[in-house]
């Protein structure tokens, strides 16, 4: 039997050095929240690397699949309601109209469905680490976030192809938009991720949800249809936060390759959108307040839930 | 001026709830039969002590005593339901014999992962990785899947990651419980060097012999209370009798596992 040290008693121990640590005392597990998630940038890094990575585990085609899906999605669309329904004669290039809603549709379903997974799936951490809980439904946001850039680069070459110059109020339009989904998609991503803990049910209501986003939004019907069939009622429909998302993405692209933007503008999108456009934002920063009141409450039981 | 407290538990309480019906159907039927449907029990119940800086402290009790929840509390993983739970400065360790790994990720990730979660920055752990790859003996698996480890491989990587963060305090939970016999002594070699640097250790384990070794001051848990909180070789022998166990006679099994 080899010790590694002689057993030697307390009182014949040497006195040891002085370790003398003058940081307060605190609550060990008192700094969480969404603005500790931004401070500490460097793990929220690591976890998006993971998170990429983690997405596509073990998958041939890996990050190309975030483009198979929208693009399948795009054609499926294109061809039951641009060819079948014959939509496309109403509406003036039909299949930009249209990727601007894939591209904002796919961003939130994407950050509320994995936001809402993200505790879950990151349970080894979860259980073991003092860190704040925010990071993975933020992370889920970010990584939504990254893979929307090449579709946007696709948008752009699209539409120039189709003679679209840039805009000012297209590039504000644009920034809003993203903005509306990010703090939006977030909230709910906070929301459902800590209720996921508690009951799995909640992943399979975050499934209709995201079919409810999918046909809310003016993707593959035209604003104006919504406005002809329900009058002044439509106004509600513009409470949508990402409905509204989507008008804005057509006002900075889909408006511009069109042959008279101006008359399409007046046609197509609601007159008052910068309004409800910042109400929505409004609403999302808000929501976002809420979410992370209700993640604090719901935080404290996280880990032995789960 | 600060105090030289480092870790303060003051009247601490956390209890588990107990489900026994999950499903909708389940819960109607159970409601109906007027059967209990969920019950909680007192994990931690009335705890409280205080532990200086430096020293070095044993935590021993029977399985499901509570001290894994009391290290998860000292660790922030929870928060206490009444009381609270201070500490000073930056804390390290393990929990129940291992870190939060990815299984996906490699052993090189999770280091990397690990030490931003402890809060190193990258310059930090990249400084410091040679040394925590060289302490862990991986090898060529470290850069393969922590999923496809050992339980050993594991924890062996867990422990090097928290050994070499520049710590306050460190929590140790039954690590040496699955190292094999060279890399024990190799952990309490190393748990030595930090409470000889001065840091405080709180250290959770069965076997006698490395706690009187190691600490010099003993806490039992009993069912989520203090049951003895003072000399070593007195809180050694609490839990000996508590325990019912053969006594004094595997006393020199110094690296012993669990009982």
């Amino acid at each position: 039997m080899t010790d590694v040290t002689e057993p030697v008693t307390a009182a014949e121990r040497p006195e040891r050095p002085e370790h003398h640590v003058d940081a307060p005392l605190a609550p060990p597990s008192a700094t969480t929240g969404l603005l500790e998630v931004f401070r500490r940038r460097y793990l929220l890094r690591l976890l998006i690397r993971r998170e990429i990575s983690a997405r596509y585990q073990g998958s041939f085609l890996g990050l190309l699949w975030s483009y198979i899906n929208p693009l399948t999605q795009f054609f499926i669309y294109y061809f039951v309601m641009g060819v079948l329904f014959q939509l496309h004669k109403n509406v003036p290039v039909f299949a930009i109209h249209m990727f601007c809603g894939i591209i904002i549709v796919h961003f939130f379903n994407e950050t509320f469905n994995a936001g809402t997974r993200s505790i879950v799936r990151n349970k080894a951490l979860v259980q073991k680490m003092a860190l704040p809980r925010e990071m993975f439904p933020v992370a889920s946001m970010l990584v939504s976030g990254y893979h929307v850039v090449p579709q946007l680069v696709i948008m752009v070459i699209a539409c120039v192809i189709l003679g679209w110059t840039p805009t000012f109020a297209g590039a504000v339009a644009l920034l809003l938009a993203l903005l509306i989904i990010a703090t939006v998609g977030t909230a709910m991503a906070l929301l459902f991720s800590a209720a996921n803990v508690y009951f799995r049910d909640v992943s399979n209501v975050g499934q209709i949800l995201t079919n409810f986003v999918r046909f809310g939004v003016p993707m593959i019907y035209p604003y104006t249809m919504v406005q002809d069939r329900f009058g002044s009622a439509a106004e509600y429909y513009l409470y949508n936060p990402v409905a509204c998302a989507v008008l804005l993405f057509q006002k900075a692209f889909w408006v511009g390759t069109t042959d008279d933007p101006a008359q399409t503008a007046a046609e197509h999108l609601p007159s008052d959108l910068w309004a409800y456009s910042v109400l929505a934002l409004l609403v999302g920063v808000a929501l976002l307040c809420f979410a992370q009141l209700v993640f604090s409450r719901l935080e404290n039981k996280i880990p032995e839930r789960l | 001026m600060s105090g030289s407290e480092s870790i303060v538990v003051d009247q601490v309480t956390k209890s588990f709830t107990l489900r026994y019906h999950r499903t909708f159907k389940q819960m109607t039927v159970a409601a109906l039969r007027r059967q209990e449907i969920s019950n909680s029990f007192k994990a931690l119940d009335d705890v409280s002590f205080v532990i200086e800086q430096g020293e070095s402290i044993g935590l021993m009790g029977l399985n499901g005593s509570g001290k894994s929840t009391l290290l998860k509390l000292i660790n922030g993983v929870m928060r206490p339901d009444g009381g609270q739970v201070l500490t000073r400065g930056r804390i390290a360790g393990l929990i129940a014999t291992g870190a939060g790994f990815h299984p996906q990720l490699t052993g090189r990730e999770n280091i990397y992962l690990n030490a931003a979660v402890l809060g190193m920055s990258e310059a930090e752990t990249r400084r410091k990785f040679d040394d925590i790859a060289e302490f862990a003996e991986l090898g060529k698996f470290l850069d393969s899947p922590v999923g496809h480890y050992s339980s050993g491989m594991s924890s062996r990587l867990g422990f090097a990651i928290a050994i070499h963060v520049d710590s306050d305090i460190f929590l140790a939970d039954e690590v040496l419980a699955v190292g094999d016999k060279p890399f024990k002594q190799k952990c309490l070699a190393k748990m030595q060097e930090v409470r000889d640097g001065g840091r405080t250790l709180v250290y959770v384990s069965h076997a006698a012999g490395s706690v009187r070794k190691m600490c010099d001051r003993v806490i039992v848990l009993e069912q989520g209370r203090v049951g003895f909180d003072g000399e070593v070789n007195e809180g050694i022998k609490y839990v000996k009798y508590d325990s019912g166990d053969d006594g004094q006679e595997n006393e020199d099994e110094e690296l012993g596992a669990d009982i």
